[in-house]
Formats: structure tokens, sequence, C-alpha cells
């Protein structure tokens, strides 16, 4: 798949705009089986960035007859991939089932950041100091660029996998309406009620936490969530010090290779040459510890984050089952205050019954979303880390192939001098 | 914390053996399992020699087998070139020849001032921390300067400061350390000694040293900085890391002090040097203190120096002087702000290092929680590995900072030095000029009096005349020997910057190449932990 990115960035005081286009090839690494459904095949072969909105091109290509057309792509904002999760959360139908995590608001703050730190201490770099730094950070606004893309990407395509979340009406609507979407996406009144809701969730937290479930399987599961969300919060947290930590040394050799080649210009001793081999060193290492540092970001970082996220919307259905268990408790109790008073019996056994086969399907549908999520984490993790280990290993083997050249071009022109001195003899 | 240097690593030297050797029928004792080589260095540029440091085991093949071939070929031509080889100050016909294997102990030789060459090699113990041995920097070699060729003694010194010790109680605590010194010199009355200094007596050695030699145009190697807040913290008891960080970043920095002021040719055969290696008493510097008398005093010259040298515009004839000038201007520069980026990146290099740590504590507990075995077992592995990597960012920061970010600072503060003696040229050449203006103006006034026929005054001012002739000559005198000194000294001080920045390139690079191949090891153990996951 190919990714062309229009990419346009002004900060505060400096007007960048550059141009870029990159193919990457889209192996979705934190989910696995994903788009393998010819009926149905979702992707995002374009985005543009302007200022703070990003704009997403979603192209479908399907055979289903639901759609008017065969292939066709929208364009679609952040906003309306929110507004599509959170139809699909208040959807009662869905109610037992993991809702797919919604992508994360694309966030350019830290290169933005750097960038403007960069503006400012331009005057302290030399030419090739800053074109460098500058080239790191264009790199830095693409891989967040990319991974925005990916994101988005990866929740389109894990609706359309999904035997039931796939037909619902408003995906088709998200996937074909080729206007904007504004009209239907949360207005202030809506968002109000979300936050409100989020309020109420936390409550539900309190509520599942406290009371031991009588199925076992859901018991387990229960604490198992609750503790590995908490573990997985802090190591997603961790893993992005860690590599922001990388990325810093990394940065740090671009300093010290450029002093290095100024100081190496100006000696006429011995020394010039060591210097600048070694500065030639630094940089190209910087590289490589960049690619490290990036790497590790997107194998063992994103896949935590992503996890993260999606164990928040696995608990999220087990709170939906608590209360289904609540409202069937309380119908229960209004069936004997209604048969006590005799008044509204046949309602209040209607609302049980309700109650209760609301209970039962989100029970049941609850036991198969967890059971194929634990599936689907274990091997995630599985890729990840093996690819994670492969490309560390790959990494330091080519640092090493790079000192020990940088070292042998130091020697050799030692054995250079030897063949000299003994050619004076 | 783990040493520096993983202890399988071979310590192996080369044999070592050089012209001036053979024809001063002397080889080195051989340490146990050390062979030592030498080098020297071309001066015109259009060859490089490099003192190589290779790795046995790590390195490609194509550097050169230790010990075999460049030993023996020098060797069968000991005698007869060496006079050739070895000339003065001005045609310096160096050639490297040596390869050696790893280890941060390996010596390399100086080819300039000693008086001979066998260099020794004594390991240290390391203290708490443990930091990459930089006095190998410092081991002796050949020598080609002529004076150094008469004098029979072989140049062999080693000095180590060893043993940080807290003396005393409270705010009059201080740190004592031991220097031991082991040498063949004629000049010190043992082969081997120790005495017990403290900081103070560093600083007031320098100052000496700096007093008697600096306006002659000698390079005095600078003392370490005084730090209040580090001292306080020492003697203020607390015991933790960074207390301990600050005393064996002092321990080391005594050490390479010490280590280039006998280095100097002149230096070491002063009797304040040799009083400060052997005196077991030693009085008490108390001028070095900042609030003394001796301090403030300092202060005002320091200031008063100051101004003059904005004052005093000197017709520089030679070019030489002024290139070198303008050259170490620049050099000054750029170290500085090399060295900041070095500081830097130990920084960042150490905040890497924490937060892997953390987050391997973090994958711990995840894996802990994890409820599917093999994940949960592949998690740990991942934990432990991280603690692996963590201690080896940890190390490799270390290297960093002795390695490099020492190696710049202190040649920051021996830049300053030799700017410093630059100025003390100034000075002379001032002096020099002053003296001539008092010439003439006596001159003058001795044709005044000629014409207004006062013999008694006459006379003096005949006297005065001969006085202040003696005078000029003697301030061209002290400028010429200046201009000279300064010369040789600046020729001295360039090849022993040479020299240790080649050697701490090459050790730093070792260090950056066994961080990459640990961290080859490390993760290559965690695949197929990583692959068992089902």
């Amino acid at each position: 798949m190919i990714i062309s990115g229009l990419f346009k960035f002004s900060c505060l005081y400096k007007k960048v705009n550059f141009v870029l286009f990159f193919v990457v090839d889209q192996l979705r690494s934190v989910s696995v089986d994903l788009n393998n459904d010819s009926s149905l095949l979702i992707d995002i072969p374009d985005a543009l960035c302007e200022r703070d909105k990003v704009k997403f091109t979603v192209h479908t290509k399907t055979t289903l007859n639901s759609f008017q057309k065969p292939d066709f792509s929208v364009s679609r904002q952040h906003e309306d991939f929110i507004w599509l999760h959170d139809t699909l959360v208040e959807t009662e139908e869905y109610a037992g089932l993991i809702i797919p995590p919604a992508p994360p608001k694309p966030d350019f703050e830290s290169p933005r950041e750097k960038m403007h730190k960069l503006g400012e201490g331009e005057a302290t770099m030399t030419k090739e100091e800053y074109t460098k730094m500058k080239q790191e950070l264009e790199a830095e606004y693409l891989a967040v660029f990319k991974k925005t893309v990916q994101v988005h990407e990866i929740f389109l395509q894990r609706l359309s996998s999904h035997p039931n979340l796939s037909k619902d009406r408003n995906f088709q609507i998200f996937l074909e309406y080729d206007q904007d979407l504004s009209v239907r996406r949360k207005n202030a009144k809506e968002m109000f009620g979300g936050f409100f809701k989020n309020m109420v969730k936390s409550a539900d937290e309190v509520l599942i936490s406290g009371i031991k479930d009588v199925d076992e399987f859901f018991e387990q599961e229960k604490t198992f969530l609750l503790d590995y969300f908490s573990k997985i919060k802090d190591s997603t947290a961790k893993a992005e010090k860690m590599t922001r930590s990388h990325k810093n040394v990394a940065d740090d050799y671009i300093h010290i290779s450029a002093t290095l080649n100024s100081i190496a210009a100006d000696d006429n001793t011995a020394l010039k040459q060591h210097l600048e081999k070694f500065a030639e060193l630094l940089e190209k290492l910087r590289k490589v510890e960049g690619r490290v540092a990036s790497d590790q970001e997107l194998k063992l970082t994103e896949l935590l984050r992503y996890y993260m996220r999606d164990i928040q919307a696995a608990k999220d259905l087990l709170y939906r089952r608590a209360r289904a268990l609540a409202d069937y408790e309380n119908s229960n109790k209004a069936l004997d205050k209604a048969r006590l008073k005799s008044k509204d019996v046949a309602q209040a056994e209607e609302n049980q019954k309700q109650c209760l086969l609301k209970f039962d399907k989100l029970s049941e549908s609850g036991k198969k979303e967890l059971t194929s999520f634990k599936g689907r984490r274990v091997v995630a993790f599985r890729k990840n880390l093996i690819e994670m280990a492969e490309l560390e290993i790959k990494h330091a083997k080519q640092c090493v192939i790079l000192h020990s050249t940088c070292i042998d071009l130091m020697d050799s022109s030692f054995i250079f001098a030897v063949v000299q001195v003994r050619g004076r003899r | 914390m783990t040493a520096w240097e993983p202890p399988d690593r071979p310590r192996s030297r080369l044999a070592y053996c050089c012209p001036e050797k053979m024809a001063e029928d002397r080889e080195p004792p051989p340490l146990a399992d050390a062979v030592q080589t030498d080098f020297r260095e071309v001066e015109e540029g259009e060859d490089l020699f490099v003192s190589t440091v290779s790795t046995a085991e790590q390195l490609s093949p194509t550097s050169p087998e230790p010990a075999s071939f460049p030993a023996e070929d020098i060797s069968t031509n000991s005698n007869g070139p060496k006079q050739e080889i070895l000339l003065d100050d001005d045609q310096e016909d160096l050639f490297a020849e040596a390869t050696e294997e790893v280890s941060l102990d390996s010596p390399e030789r100086e080819p300039i001032l000693s008086d001979g060459p066998s260099p020794a090699i004594t390991p240290v113990t390391p203290t708490v921390i443990i930091t990459p041995r930089v006095d190998a920097l410092f081991d002796r070699s050949l020598d080609e300067d002529e004076e150094a060729e008469e004098n029979g003694d072989t140049f062999d010194m080693q000095i180590t400061v060893s043993d940080p010790e807290k003396v005393g109680d409270g705010m009059n605590a201080y740190m004592a350390y031991k220097v031991t010194t082991k040498t063949s010199l004629s000049l010190f009355s043992r082969n081997e000694f120790s005495v017990k200094r403290r900081f103070s007596d560093f600083l007031g050695l320098h100052s000496k040293l700096a007093s008697k030699y600096m306006h002659i145009g000698y390079i005095v190697p600078p003392a370490p900085e005084k730090s209040i807040v580090g001292m306080t913290k020492v003697k203020v008891g607390k015991e933790d890391l960074s207390s301990a960080e600050f005393v064996e970043k002092r321990r080391s920095a005594l050490e390479r002090y010490l280590m280039r002021t006998v280095n100097h040719p002149a230096l070491v055969k002063d009797p304040d040097v040799i009083q400060f290696l052997e005196n077991t008493e030693l009085p008490r510097a108390v001028s070095t203190q900042a609030l003394s008398g001796a301090g403030i005093l300092r202060m005002v010259n320091k200031a008063a120096d100051a101004v003059n040298k904005m004052t005093i515009k000197m017709n520089e004839s030679d070019a030489w002087f002024e290139e070198k000038q303008q050259q170490f201007e620049n050099l000054d520069i750029q170290l500085r702000k090399l060295h900041a980026s070095v500081e830097s990146l130990v920084c960042h290099r150490k905040e890497l290092s924490v937060n892997t740590a953390s987050f391997a504590k973090s994958a711990a507990m995840l894996g802990n929680s994890e409820d599917h075995t093999a994940l949960s077992r592949a998690l740990s592995q991942l934990a432990e590995v991280e603690e692996k990597i963590d201690q080896l960012h940890h190390e490799q920061a270390y290297a960093d900072f002795y390695l490099f970010s020492e190696l710049l600072g202190d040649y920051v503060r021996l830049i300053t030095a030799v700017k410093g003696v630059f100025d003390q040229r100034m000075k002379t050449w001032s002096k020099w000029q002053d003296a001539q203006v008092m010439l003439q103006r006596k001159r003058e006034a001795e044709a005044k009096l000629q014409y207004a026929n006062k013999p008694d005054k006459l006379q003096q001012a005949k006297d005065e005349i001969k006085e202040w002739e003696a005078k000029v000559q003697q301030g061209e005198r002290d400028f010429e020997q200046i201009s000279k000194n300064i010369r040789r000294e600046v020729e001295r001080f360039e090849k022993q910057r040479v020299k240790d920045f080649k050697v701490v390139i090459i050790k730093y690079l070792e260090s950056l190449v066994h961080t990459q191949q640990q961290l080859i090891k490390y993760w290559e153990a965690f695949l197929p932990e990583a692959k068992a996951i089902a």
C-alpha cells in the first residue's frame, strides 16, 4: 500500500513547508489477521495535514450489495472516527462486544515544540548541524504522521473484520457518505453527555471491582484485566520515556559530530584524519541509534499503548455486563414489589424477562469476545517482540561493523606508514 | 557495579622493542602477560602514523598481528638508524609502530621528552566506582629530545592516586589521597613509595610551580578545580552515590594532573615536585584557600593581568606566534563547545539508563500479571534483558565521561594555561620595551645634564644608563628565552595533544563496540524466548 503525504506545517516563528512522499509497506504490527476478508477491504492510502487538522482519505473496496459502489473513497477527519466509535459504544445491540478502541488524536505537539526550540537555537549551531537537526525533526514529524494514519486505519479494519460490527449502518454511512459528516457529529450537548458518561464509568469501576462475580470465568477475567490494565499503562509510560532518552542520545551525536568536524577542519596535525573519521562515524551512528529508538517505539511502545486501549475496551464490556446484571437484580426487586402490591405484575415480569435475556446475551457474547481477545493479544505480542529483538540485533550488528571499519581505517594508516618506513630503509 | 573492562578480555601486549632501548641496552621487564609497543609519529603530516589499539578478538583480521612484524624489523636496525632518527626539536622523524591488543592498560609511548624509554605498567585497583584507566595515556616511551638523550636515566614513572579517606569530622574534614609513585629515576631516593596528600597540597604544588615556571614560558599543567558543593557534601558525610562519584572524579583528575606534571622534563626535576611525591609531611598550603591573603592577592593579580592584556599592544614580529595564538583561540572555543555536547551526551545516557531500568521493572510486573504462561515468561525475560541493557548504558555513560568528557575538560584547562604562557611572553616583551623607553629617557637626561654641567649628577646619570642598558639586554635575552621555551613547549604540547586524543578516540570507539556487542548477545538470547510464545 502506498501512502503519499503532503505535509504542511507552520510553527510559530518559522514557516516550514515540505512535501514528502513516502512509500510505506503497512504491515499492521499491533493487530494481526485484519483485512483478510475480501468482501470488505478498507485502507487509508492518503492523508493531508493542515495546521492541526489531519484529513484522511478512506478508501473502500467491497463486493457486498449493501454498498452503492464497489470502489469508492471519502475524506474523513479525526472527529468523524470518534463519532463512529461513540455511536457504536452507545448502540445497545453491541453491548456484548469489545468495541475497538478509538484512535487517539493526532499529536504533533512534541515535534512542534522541538522545531520551535531549534528555530530559537539556530544561531548557536553551524549550518551543517542545523540542517541535520532539521532533518531529524522532519523524520519525527513523518513518524508521528505515519503512526496516526496507521492507528486510524487499524480501527476501521477491526470494524470491517468483525462479523457483527461490519454490518453496522453507521459504519456504512461513515464509509460511504460523500459529504462532510460534521452535521451528524457530536454537538456540544452530546459532548457534555459524553463527559457525564465518563463519570458514570468510573463509578462502574468501583461497582465491578467490589462485587465478586458468580461466574468463574468472568471473575477471573475481571481480576486479570483490572490488574493488567494498570501494569500495562505503567509500562507504556516507561517505554515512552525510554524511547525519548534514546532519541536524545542520537541527537547529541549530531552536535558532537559537527563540532569534531569544525576542529578537524582547523587541525593540521596528525590528528586531523582521526577526528574526521570519528565525526563521520558518529554521524552514521546517530542514524542507526535514531532507527533503534523509532523501531523500539513502534514495536514496543505502540504495542503496549494499543493493548492498553484495547484492554480498556474489554473492561468497558465488563462494565456493561455488570450494569446489565444490576438492572436484572433491580428488575427482580421491582417484580417482587409488584407482586406484593399486586400492581403491574405483568409489566414487571416482562421487564425482568428482558433484563435476564439481555444479561445472558451479554455474558455469552462477552465470553466469546474475551477469549478471542486473549488469543489476539498473545499473537500480537509474540510478533512484535520477535520483530523488535530481530531489529535490535540487526542495528547492533550494523553498529559493530561501522565501528570496526572506523577503527580499521585508523589502523590502516598505520600499516601504510610502516610500509613506508620499511621503504626508507 | 561491574568492572568497566570485562574480565575475560585478554591483556596482552607486544614485545617492546625499539632502537633507543637497544642502544641503551635496556628492555622493560615484561609484566605478567604484558608486552609493550612503542611508536613515534611523523610530524610532517604526510604520513599518518598511528598508535593503534586493536582488540584481538573483536576486530577484523586486517589489523596486523601484534608482536610479529614491526618489532623484529626495527630491532635489527637498532643502533644504526637511531642517531639519524632522533634529531633535535625541529626535525623529528618519527615512526609509529605498534598494534596493541585491546586493554585500557595498554601503554602508549610518548615520543617526546621522557628521559629514556622503558614504560612501566602498573595496574591500579579501582576504587568504589570503576573508571576506565586513562593513565595509560601517560606511559612513557622513547624520547627524541637531545637533552634527554644525554641523561642516562631511563624515564620510568608511574603515579597512582588511590584510597581516598575521609579525615576528621564536620566542616574541617577533608579527603586524604594516597599518592603512590613507582619509578626508576635516580632523582628519587627509592623505587617505590607512597605518601598521603590532601587536595590543597596539590593546589599548593601547582601554585609553586606556576610562580616558578610560567614566566619563563613553561606550560604548567593546571590543577583540578575546586568544588565547594562537592566537598561540602563529602564533609557533611553524605554517603550517597553522588558524593562517591565526586570523590572518584576528583581522584582521577588528581592522578592525571600528577602524571601530566611529571611528564614535563623540567618539572619532574623540580625540588617541590620531588618533595611532594616523597616527603611524608608537607607544610600545609594555606595560601591556596580562596579567602586567604594569598588568595586575595591572586585575585587582584588576575584582574591586573586582564587589564594589562587589553592595554599591551605587541608588535608581533614572529608569524609563528601569531598563527599559534590564533590557533589556540579557535581550539579553545571548539573544545569548550565539544565538551558541552559531550556532557550533554553523558547526561542523556545516564537518563537512558535510568529509564531503561524503570521500564525493566515495569515489564517484570507486567509479566507477573500476565496469565498466559509463555507470554508471561517472555515478558519476564524481556525485563531481564532490559535490566542488563540499563547496566550497559550506565557503563557506557561512565566511559563517555571518563574517557571523553574529562579529557576535553583537561584540555580546555590546559589551553588556558597555554594562553597564559603566551600572555607571559607579552608581558616580558612589554617589560623589555619599558626598559628601552627608560633607557632612552636616561640617555636624554644625561644629554641634558651634559649641557647643564653638573659633574656629580652626570656620573649618576651615566651609572643609571649603564644599569638600564643591562636591563634592556636582560629584557631582550628574557624575551628571546621565553620565545624559545614557548616554541619548544608548544611543540611538546601539540605532540601530547595528538597522542592523547588519538588514544582516547580509539579507546572510546572500543567502548562503543563493546556495548554494541553485548547488546547483540542479550537480544540474541532473548529471541528464542519470544519465538517460544505459543
